[in-house]
């Protein structure tokens, strides 16, 4: 095989991994889109929200520490050495639940019947809202992340792809991250664990009642408001999931949240309401982006990226507006 | 009494249908109006100018444009960073490429550029409408920015990729550059705003602005009544994003000087403009001058209570700011989603019966 064939199928294969990425947090959209019709905005700061509680937690810092050394005048930074990774991880998913329980309890609850757009403003202003929230709680520092999880390329790999390449031409090898392999795998395994629990669970029955018929599961009996804290609950562990991810990848920081941002596109190719359309489009997006940045950014001066994803999703938009897997959209007056 | 309209007759449609139909809030426009005009600039200096009055002003300006897409035309808009950054290039290009034109022209045509940009970023909203549209808009404000990013032709190959406004006049004084006064350009965005107002107040009330509220309130109904789903939307793209532009162009050759596309045409300010005409209120002129003079005054007020009063570090403050941003957003619309305009307009029908209510 040809170097440039070569080269070929490594940014694929990068575009794909990035692409898992963008799916684990356009499936928190679906979840919550699902279930309650509302198209969380804040999906992408609960992973930084998540993530900063995990690294918080796990560093032993105090929380509000800022705050309090303004106020009181004091230094305080660390309560301890801080808690092994998996009572850490345990507990962050302890407060994401807490957290959906409060959503619920002050904002949803008082918004019921409201118009979609308002709802979506409502998700706007609890990112901000959490945004700042987590900066005060947990400072707004660039952190580093580590669940022990391999990082860094693999060598393996590299050896491998390095017998592909024709004889006596100069190649090197595919470099792909160890991360994303297990957050690739991670993702899988996410993926399916939900699908078994919708399917087979009585909770994840309900869920899936809810989703197709509001009042319909009301009248036999299925707690709506309960049923958005498990829903909100599982966005959160969604989030707490992509929020490792990102941020074993690229620190945690205030980025994070951005990639709220590029999960629309994805969830406009996938379609709001289908799960396995989070996954492809997330995959598509990926691969899309990595390779517009390889063979059309050198021609346009790079950074295609930042806006590549929209201009497909646009571009799709004007032929199939429900997505690919989405439920055709049927409108009367 | 205040606020009465017991012995107000009119005699004729006009007088019936004037903006504001009762004596004394006419009376009191007027007199705020007169106060703004006549009285402010004597007292005005640099610091009011540079950090309250006229970003207030600028952002009216893009709240009015907003407005009138999310709020009369129903269609939701991320990309207004985007359009303020066509307004403001096109300023710098318009400015620099023609030294002689008048700034008032500049602004003007700045916000014809825009215009037609967004009719273009608009087209997609003929197929596609709610959060759909809202991720297309999101395209224009990436790919704008890129573009003015990466093509040299727009920042005039300036080594930093930076636009700078040189300076301009109008009747011989400075409202753009490093030496204008503060009065100057406090006057310039002050009637720019004011005459825009004006027009749009009127142009949402009239025949145009109608076919917007009918595809807003539901556009396959508007359409069976003979509403033109295409020539309203494009239209209030084009309106809208001449607002916008005209916002654009002020904000960076009046207030800022000095721009730069990813830290002044972010993301963040289409969120801000966005918040504005939420807090503010949809569908409402008002509400535009309240939504964008309740996000600027706060974090001011914020940052000299927390930062000058308390003597907390600044970036403690601004997080305080976005939370409590954030927060207020979701109060505002869990106790009334229709904005301040709502609460005013309430607090008239109150005062009318005031003091007895029944």
């Amino acid at each position: 095989m040809s170097p440039d064939f070569l080269n070929f199928i490594e940014t694929v294969l990068n575009g794909l991994m990035t692409g898992v990425m963008y799916s684990l947090v356009a499936l928190g959209f679906v979840l919550i889109f699902k279930a309650s019709g509302i198209f969380n905005f804040a999906q992408g700061v609960m992973a930084l929200f998540a993530a900063l509680t995990l690294v918080g937690l796990q560093t032993g810092q105090v929380p509000f520490a800022h705050l309090i050394n303004a106020v009181l005048g004091t230094d305080v930074h660390n309560w301890g050495p801080g808690l092994p990774t998996v009572l850490a991880i345990l507990l962050t998913m302890a407060v994401m639940i807490l957290l959906a329980y409060i959503v619920e309890k002050v904002v949803l609850k008082h918004l019921v019947n409201q118009e979609p757009i308002i709802l979506f403003m409502a998700t706007i202003g609890l990112a901000y809202f959490l945004e700042g929230f987590g900066d005060l709680m947990w400072g707004a520092d660039v952190k580093a992340l580590n669940v022990g999880l391999p990082t860094g390329g693999s060598f393996w790999w590299e050896d491998v792809t390095r017998g592909w390449a024709s004889e006596g031409s100069e190649y090197f090898g595919m470099y792909i991250d160890t991360l994303d392999v297990s957050a690739a795998i991670i993702a899988l395994i996410l993926v399916i664990a939900l699908t078994v629990f919708s399917q087979y669970t009585a909770t994840g029955r309900a869920l899936r009642a809810v989703a197709d018929d509001h009042q319909a599961a009301l009248s036999v009996g299925i707690s709506l408001r309960g049923i958005w804290v498990i829903v909100w609950s599982i966005s959160g562990f969604v989030a707490l999931v992509a929020g490792i991810m990102w941020g074993a990848k690229s620190g945690v920081q205030f980025s994070l949240s951005l990639i709220a941002l590029k999960a629309l596109p994805v969830l406009i190719l996938g379609g709001f309401t289908s799960i396995p359309g989070a996954i492809v489009g997330g995959l598509i997006i990926g691969v899309g982006e990595k390779l517009a940045e390889a063979y059309v950014g050198p021609l346009v001066g790079g950074a295609v990226e930042n806006w590549f994803a929209y201009m497909v999703a646009l571009a799709f938009l004007l032929f199939r507006p429900q997505g690919l897997y989405g439920e055709k959209i049927i409108e009367r007056i | 009494m205040l606020y009465r309209e017991t012995g107000d007759f009119k005699s004729n449609y006009a007088a019936d249908q004037q903006t504001f139909p009762i004596k004394s809030e006419r009376y009191l426009f007027w007199a705020a109006m007169a106060f703004a005009f006549l009285v402010v600039p004597f007292f005005i200096n640099d610091y009011w100018e540079k950090s309250v009055i006229v970003p207030l002003l600028v952002w009216a300006m893009a709240a009015l444009g907003l407005n009138i897409l999310t709020g009369y035309c129903g269609q939701v808009s991320l990309g207004t960073g985007g359009f303020m950054a066509v307004g403001a290039y096109a300023c710098y290009k318009l400015m620099t490429g023609f030294p002689d034109l008048n700034i008032f022209f500049v602004v003007i045509l700045s916000g014809g550029v825009t215009a037609l940009v967004g009719m273009l970023f608009g087209l997609p909203s003929l197929r596609i409408k709610g959060f759909y549209l809202a991720v297309a808009t999101l395209a224009a404000q990436f790919f704008l920015v890129w573009l003015f990013n990466k093509v040299p032709w727009f920042y005039n190959y300036s080594a930093s990729g930076q636009i700078t406004a040189p300076e301009r006049t109008i009747f011989g004084i400075a409202v753009t550059g490093a030496t204008a006064p503060p009065w100057a350009t406090y006057l310039f965005c002050l009637a720019m705003v004011f005459i825009f107002a004006w027009i749009a107040r009127n142009l949402t009330r009239g025949q145009l602005g109608r076919s917007w509220m009918a595809i807003r309130d539901m556009d396959i109904a508007a359409e069976i009544i003979g509403v033109q789903p295409m020539k309203a939307k494009i239209s209030a793209f084009a309106v809208s994003s001449f607002y916008i532009g005209a916002a654009g162009a002020l904000y960076f050759s009046v207030w800022l000087g000095a721009a730069e596309p990813t830290e002044a045409f972010g993301i963040d300010k289409s969120f801000l403009v966005l918040f504005m005409v939420i807090i503010g209120g949809l569908g409402s002129i008002l509400g535009s001058f309240l939504g964008a003079a309740f996000l600027t005054l706060m974090p001011v007020l914020l940052k000299n209570v927390m930062v000058g009063g308390l003597g907390w570090p600044t970036d403690l403050a601004a997080h305080i700011e976005i939370m409590l941003v954030g927060g207020l957003i979701v109060f505002f619309l869990i106790v009334e989603p229709h904005g301040l305009a709502q609460l005013w307009r309430l607090a008239k029908e109150k005062l009318r019966l005031w003091p007895f209510p029944y």
